[in-house]
């Protein structure tokens, strides 16, 4: 009796806590479909703010620079990352602990001093370019946001990665070699297909990071504009719900993506299970 | 104030008018972009076309009209006039902008400063010269405009916008109409007040509360301002800049300062709002087109310089943002309401106890700005004693950090 | 296995390019003046802002606190459902995450403000209205819903690791309710709360843009100056540097408590 009425309250304590955390954007959405520009009272439904979502140059450009850096960014980041890893493997223990010490700055520091940094880095290196006019003279920018991104990047990919390949089997790569593979077709045929779900991970880990960037971004955009900082000068202004509109379909998006990965992941689990149970070893 | 004003706008008017070619084009010869914008004819808007030029133009946030709400969108017509692309982004404050490009890198073709950071940037060269046989449409810029001290021949500079500051209040939230710039200070409107969040116009309003002048010629004035700024703090709100029409609109606080034009948007949404001059005078600042010194495409800059002043655009921005074109033409088409609005075009008994911004010597300057970071950082409960406790918690956990460490390592010798 | 060091030196140059290298222009901007001679004065002149120090340590902890006594049910409750059910769940956590956090707290501004919804619910009650928007409470509150699947995720992996059984054989052993929670429960998800508080009090330290949505710019916090420094009112890099030097040593502290812990543990959270 005791333990039927604590999980009650257990769960009506979930459902609270899920109902906080979902309720903003719920009034977002909701928001989104208001006639007048009030926050508070809904006076009708339109769909007018989508409309002119979809017409707003500013937002759509900023969109479009999001994802090219986003791509770029995370592409680089993960073929470096992965060939570091596979290099940092083959080092001794002292250095692999310093290199991995050094990785670990950008995700334990404060985002802030990341791109700070960043910043004065390349003010420096500009201060530098001038003297000797080797860099164009619009080096803030793209440049310095795919840097910025990659920098970021680069150790959600190691750490991603270097856990498959420490787990992975020697001997398979050995066996590869033994069987008359040169060095380089047993990486590309034996290794790296056993690395590809991590590999794989960590780019889309990438890939979210990169879209979601508010603050390094911030400090390294030059003249540009990503779809945070766009979504951060709509927030400083006369605020129209252009912006209610925007976060729900990226909302929307979100959960599509995760729904189809989600489907996908869950199919191959049960093929794996009626595999000989190979998805219940952890 | 204008009055004042007009011996250096003579010289500076003559030498402009020299430089500009032939007087405003004729209706028959225009280009037409679209339904509301044309533009004058003998000037060759095409040769940078298909040359794939981008202009990087940084504005303050609501200040041009960018076709939001049925307004006229200027830049894409620009655009498909002159087939130059145009990134258009928005700063918030003359510092923000001053720090963006100071801190170098960032190269603009097009910004529009304030009085006061336009005389900074020019003494730090930071503004390139312009070449008025590029800009004819000077020509239709008022007198009293030009030949501002800060830029006394408008070598770097092209007016854009003036206007005032002022006190913006929510008369259903009022006992009485305030009409002072000490109401801010008032205890009654306590959590009611919102201040700008910059430190020139917040420091304005202080000095100006206490009857001194709004550019501090001493460190110790600044000190003395600033400390009425701290005195302020437990009545203000929040400290904002563009977010006012939000939170003034949707009846959030009571009293808050701004710029006269933006009140005049304020008030036509929301009629609970007024405004009124503060009676110990008010901030007069004109707001001025620019380059850059580190400027790529200057030319084509020029030319986008060239089409603000047109008539027209002119126009299409002065309606949708409500600030005060020194643009005559303009001034002319607008609605009466506009024309002779007391807020935007106020009355020579206001100008006359305005004040514009110098701009201050490098000493002052960062007095200025070390005092308005304090200011900003300043706690009345007096939260000192915080750190202390803190200090002690850090310590408390590494001793507790290490009586584990010792702790497990004796653990693991038996 | 695979011998080849070469493949990593891409990295390494960039490593040492974009990740050491500026974080030794902080130090250098930190220790000199704008002359570009050496000076302490920078360091010195952050006493004049400790209360900005305290209050953002202040709501951080608070932030970090309050999210440790919602995150431990939900964290505990998750970690006990059947294996299917804990996958939608954890997405469920996960998915607000997901949302860019300016959207996240603007949704909180039109909330908590005046005339804003929460208010005007509360009139329907005859309650209110509350002043909540430019608060330091408003700040917190920000701090908790942007972080709190930081701590969810953390605590609900340690548990997840905790055998059914351990806790009923202290059950069995008689321990009281109260008793196996303080003795069992809670220093064996030790490594999830160490994690989950520094995965929440770093970001809630250093934030700038919560403090300015939902603080109203008074609230100023270490972010807040920092930016001040380098793209606000004050322009001042070696100030700012100064600012971020103080900053990271807050947070190596906060991590030395951490690390304390299992470094294993750290990976699998991550």
């Amino acid at each position: 009796m005791k333990s039927r009425h604590l999980r009650l309250l257990q769960r009506t304590y979930v459902v609270l806590i899920f109902c906080v955390m979902y309720l903003p954007i719920l009034v977002l959405a909701v928001f989104s479909f208001n006639e007048s520009k009030s926050r508070t009272v809904f006076t009708g439904f339109t769909l007018d703010w989508y409309r002119s979502l979809f017409t707003n140059r500013m937002i759509l450009s900023a969109l479009a620079l999001s994802l090219v850096v986003a791509l770029v960014s995370a592409v680089v980041a993960t073929v470096v990352g992965t060939m570091a890893t596979v290099g940092i493997s083959a080092m001794g223990r002292k250095s692999q602990l310093l290199i991995n010490n050094i990785s670990y700055m950008p995700v334990v520091n404060p985002e802030i001093i990341t791109g700070v940094s960043l910043m004065l880095l390349f003010v420096f290196l500009q201060n530098c370019a001038s003297r000797f006019e080797a860099l164009p003279d619009a080096f803030f920018g793209l440049p310095t946001l795919l840097i910025a991104h990659i920098t970021f990047n680069l150790p959600y990919v190691i750490f991603n990665v270097s856990p498959k390949l420490r787990q992975m089997d020697s001997r398979i790569y050995e066996a590869a070699l033994d069987l008359g593979c040169t060095p380089r077709q047993a990486f590309f045929k034996v290794v790296l297909p056993e690395l590809t779900p991590a590999i794989l991970s960590a780019f889309l880990i990438c890939l979210t990071y990169s879209i979601d960037d508010f603050i390094i971004s911030y400090f390294n955009c030059g003249t540009l504009q990503t779809l945070p900082i766009a979504i951060y000068s709509m927030t400083r202004k006369k605020v129209s719900p252009e912006i209610n509109a925007l976060s729900t379909i990226i909302f929307l998006v979100i959960l599509a993506i995760i729904l189809i990965s989600n489907a996908l992941d869950s199919r191959r689990y049960k093929r794996e299970q009626s595999l000989g149970k190979a998805g219940e070893r952890r | 104030m204008r009055r004042t004003l007009r011996p250096w706008a003579c010289a500076a008017a003559v030498l402009a008018l020299g430089l500009t070619a032939a007087p405003g084009a004729q209706a028959a010869d225009k280009i037409q972009v679209n339904e509301d914008i044309s533009v004058s004819g003998d000037y060759d808007w095409k040769r940078f076309e298909g040359q794939g030029i981008t202009l990087n133009v940084y504005n303050w946030g609501l200040y041009i009209s960018d076709g939001s709400e049925d307004s006229v969108d200027v830049i894409s017509a620009f655009e498909d006039l002159t087939g130059i692309k145009v990134n258009y982004t928005t700063f918030d404050s003359n510092e923000s902008l001053y720090a963006k490009i100071k801190s170098g890198g960032v190269s603009y073709d097009v910004i529009i400063p304030s009085d006061y950071m336009i005389g900074r940037m020019i003494e730090e060269g930071m503004l390139a010269p312009l070449d008025y046989a590029n800009i004819p449409n000077v020509s239709g810029i008022g007198q009293e405009y030009l030949g501002w001290p800060f830029d006394a021949d408008n070598t770097y500079s092209v007016p854009y916008m003036w206007g005032t500051t002022g006190l913006i209040y929510n008369t259903t939230m009022v006992q009485e109409a305030p009409d002072s710039w000490a109401d801010m200070w008032d205890v009654q409107y306590t959590g009611n007040v919102l201040m700008f969040n910059n430190s020139r116009d917040a420091y304005a309003v202080a000095a100006k509360k206490l009857g001194m002048s709004l550019n501090p010629s001493s460190v110790e004035e600044v000190d003395r301002v600033i400390e009425e700024l701290k005195a302020q703090k437990s009545v203000v709100q929040a400290y904002v800049m563009d977010e006012i029409f939000d939170k003034m609109e949707g009846g959030e606080a009571a009293l808050a300062p701004y710029y006269a034009g933006d009140a005049i948007t304020m008030i036509q949404d929301n009629p609970d709002l007024a405004f009124v001059f503060p009676k110990e005078g008010v901030n007069f600042f004109v707001d001025s087109l620019c380059i850059p010194a580190n400027c790529k495409n200057k030319e084509a800059a020029e030319m986008f310089l060239n089409y603000m002043c047109e008539p027209d655009v002119g126009f299409a921005n002065c309606e949708f943002i409500g600030y005060s074109t020194p643009i005559q033409e303009v001034w002319e088409r607008l609605d009466d309401d506009l024309k002779y609005s007391e807020i935007a075009y106020p009355s020579d008994e206001v100008l006359d106890k305005a004040e514009a911004f110098t701009t201050l010597s490098a000493e002052v300057n960062s007095a200025l700005d070390t005092a308005w970071s304090d200011m900003k950082s300043y706690d009345e409960g007096g939260s000192g004693w915080m750190v202390l406790v803190f200090l002690i918690l850090a310590l408390a956990i590494s001793v507790f950090n290490i009586w584990r460490r010792v702790r497990r390592k004796l653990r693991n010798e038996y | 296995m695979i011998k080849s060091k070469a493949a990593a030196s891409p990295y390494l140059v960039w490593m040492v390019i974009f990740i050491v290298a500026p974080l030794l222009i902080v130090a250098y901007y930190a220790f000199t003046d704008a002359s570009g001679s050496f000076t302490l004065a920078n360091i010195m002149a952050i006493g004049r802002y400790s209360s900005v120090f305290a209050r953002s340590l202040l709501l951080a902890a608070e932030a970090t606190a309050i999210c440790l006594v919602l995150a431990f049910p939900v964290g505990y409750f998750l970690s006990r459902l059947r294996a299917s059910k804990q996958h939608i769940m954890l997405m469920l956590v996960m998915l607000p995450m997901w949302m860019n956090f300016l959207l996240r707290t603007y949704a909180w501004m039109s909330l908590l403000e005046n005339n804003g919804i929460i208010n005007t619910v509360l009139g329907f009650f005859g309650l209110g209205p509350f002043r909540m928007i430019n608060t330091a409470g408003a700040v917190v509150l920000g701090m908790v819903y942007n972080y709190l699947p930081y701590m969810i995720l953390p605590l609900y992996t340690a548990m997840t690791k905790i055998d059914d059984s351990i806790i009923e054989a202290a059950q069995d052993l008689g321990a009281s309710t109260l008793g196996t929670f303080t003795r069992v429960l809670l220093p064996l998800s030790g490594p999830g709360i160490a994690t989950g508080i520094t995965m929440v009090f770093v970001p809630s330290v250093s934030t700038f843009i919560i403090s300015r949505m939902l603080g109203g710019g008074a609230n100023l916090l270490i972010g807040d100056l920092i930016e001040l420094q380098f793209l606000g009112n004050s322009y001042n890099f070696n100030m700012g540097s100064a600012m971020s030097l103080v900053l990271m040593v807050i947070v190596l502290l906060c991590m030395s408590f951490t690390s304390s812990f299992d470094e294993q543990e750290m990976e699998g959270v991550m």
